[in-house]
């Protein structure tokens, strides 16, 4: 693979960061975009755009089989049985926020649980929250270890016959553990406990199998996955969908109007109200290309590399503390420099063009649980070189030469 | 924008060795901020006298360079001060801070000015200024007996 040339289908890059080239380790957050992805939305919008759905001119029926196309080569991409399990939404909070809405009217009683875990996001902790407040629901969190790994076997405690849900990550924002999540699936499908994988780090960074996990329900949000921003995916197995009731009302969701009563669309329209981020959608069908076109392998081994190599090189510099040590690590790299807080890094290392993120990334409970205020973190995508990471090294260097620390 | 005019050597002498750091044994008010987006914390005791001047102000927090030279400098500049001048110099701070209005600092003597300016950079970096101006929100909270927490996303 030629990184060089993946650098090259990304305008960003040619942009200057004060004054400097953009080194950008921020991929967690939000993923740049490439060309062609930047170039369908403009096209779709300049020669194709039409609302989808029941209109019967041409427009609207091209727009609508661009659409379905994208939802089909989502349902490959995630090894999804059928077309129908795949629902777009707004990110993968949407998603989570549907799951736990719909299947919480319907299955969470007083006292009943769901368990999460100590490393989620808060798009997996607080939509729980809701069903706590609303429902009188108990959250369990399973803990992890220092190293950023959850606890199996006090995973496996937590499971009891008032366990209702498990929801957790397959990959770290903070940590950058991926989650071993099938044998997670199936310690709570023994239970017959539903599961809800939020996706939305693993997506741009590993393969996905939904059919090989069995998970019930896997988020994601397809501005990580090199796609635009307004578009999320929400997997779920038919049997769900077709059980758990709609989530927003209004049009395109519904069968028959009447006075008296209503009937919903079937899947996966019954899940996607209102108009949606049609050229959004059209336009990540150009995303999956571009990951396929380099091949997961690839990808998965280029991050691999750089992620060996950053960690290599950060613990080489003095008072830089790495924060967890995973069995199994994607390119999510979050540190502390001992005297500095993360907030002054950012500012510094932005001096220097490089883009980092600050502060406790939308995950309060892990850093509660690190004794961390906030970190630094540097988290890759498959733009990235290891000239970034050197680059990266010599802006903390600046940035300690700044502190004067020794 | 040269990354010196915002760490000054001031506020990184000040980052590392805030003044009036600790807890003040019989404060008569207090308050406590907060920046939930990056953890900064602080919680400012004063000890107004029956002139309502102040005789003393300590803090207690973490945080950026930043926010924690701010805050060490802010009690500087406020201690000995009546409360009126206190919140004439919060004001003044706040403006040149958030809209780069200059500071008259009429109260201030020329070591109290060459501090205070040293905080001005901070305007350039808008995503700072919050870093900067949570304790001076807490003291305003402080002086006026609110003795209510304050939140920078919940104020300006």
């Amino acid at each position: 693979m030629n990184i060089e040339n993946i650098k090259s289908q990304f305008p960003i890059f040619s942009k200057k960061i004060n004054g400097k080239n953009l080194v950008y380790l921020d991929s967690s957050n939000s993923s740049q975009k490439p060309l062609s992805v930047i170039n369908r939305l403009d096209e779709f919008y300049k020669n194709e755009f039409s609302n989808i759905g029941r209109s019967i001119h041409s427009l609207s029926v091209n727009a609508t089989n661009k659409f379905e196309e994208t939802r089909n080569s989502v349902k490959d991409f995630i090894n999804a049985n059928s077309k129908d399990e795949i629902i777009f939404t707004k990110n993968a909070t949407e998603s989570i926020n549907l799951v736990a809405s719909t299947f919480g009217k319907q299955n969470i009683e007083k006292g009943d649980e769901i368990l999460i875990t100590e490393l989620e996001h808060h798009s997996n902790y607080v939509p729980w929250h809701y069903l706590r407040e609303s429902k009188g629901a108990v959250i369990k969190f399973a803990p992890i270890n220092e190293n950023g790994d959850i606890i199996i076997s006090e995973f496996e405690k937590l499971i009891n016959s008032k366990t209702k849900i498990v929801a957790v990550t397959h990959l770290s924002n903070v940590t950058g553990t991926i989650v071993p999540v099938k044998e997670i699936i199936d310690l709570a499908h023994k239970k017959k406990i539903p599961v809800l994988i939020d996706g939305c780090q693993s997506a741009p960074h590993i393969k996905i199998d939904v059919k090989d996990l069995d998970c019930d329900f896997y988020a994601i949000s397809c501005h990580k996955v090199y796609g635009p921003t307004g578009v999320g995916v929400l997997y779920a197995k038919k049997k769900w969908l077709e059980k758990l009731p709609p989530y927003i009302g209004g049009g395109g969701m519904i069968s028959e109007v009447n006075k008296d009563k209503i009937s919903y669309a079937p899947l996966p329209e019954k899940y996607e109200a209102g108009t949606m981020p049609t050229a959004e959608v059209v336009a990540f069908n150009e995303s999956i290309k571009f990951m396929k076109s380099i091949g997961i392998e690839n990808l998965v081994n280029h991050e691999r590399e750089l992620t060996n190599y950053a960690l290599e090189k950060l613990k080489t510099i003095n008072s830089v503390k790495i924060v967890g040590n995973p069995k199994n690590k994607a390119g999510v790299i979050s540190f502390t420099i001992k005297g500095v807080h993360p907030h002054d890094i950012a500012t510094i290392l932005d001096e220097d063009g490089v883009a980092i993120r600050a502060g406790h990334h939308c995950c309060q409970i892990l850093h509660q649980r690190l004794n961390l205020v906030a970190t630094a973190r540097a988290s890759f995508g498959v733009y990235n070189t290891k000239e970034d990471i050197d680059i990266l090294c010599k802006a903390i260097e600046n940035c300690r030469k700044v502190f004067d620390l020794k | 924008m040269d990354l010196k005019e915002l760490y000054q050597d001031i506020i990184l002498e000040h980052g590392k060795s805030p003044r009036n750091f600790g807890k003040c044994v019989n404060h008569s008010h207090e308050a406590k901020g907060y920046n939930p987006l990056c953890g900064d914390q602080v919680h400012i005791y004063l000890k107004l006298n029956e002139k309502k001047n102040v005789d003393k102000i300590t803090f207690e927090g973490s945080g950026c360079a930043i926010s924690m030279a701010s805050t060490s400098i802010m009690t500087e500049l406020v201690k000995g001060k009546s409360f009126e001048v206190a919140k004439k110099i919060i004001d003044e701070f706040l403006n040149m801070i958030k809209s780069g209005s200059e500071m008259k600092t009429e109260d201030l003597n020329d070591d109290q000015k060459t501090k205070i300016m040293s905080l001005s950079g901070v305007k350039q970096y808008p995503m700072r200024v919050k870093c900067a101006t949570l304790s001076w929100h807490t003291l305003t909270s402080a002086l006026d007996g609110k003795n209510e927490e304050i939140n920078t996303e919940k104020v300006d």
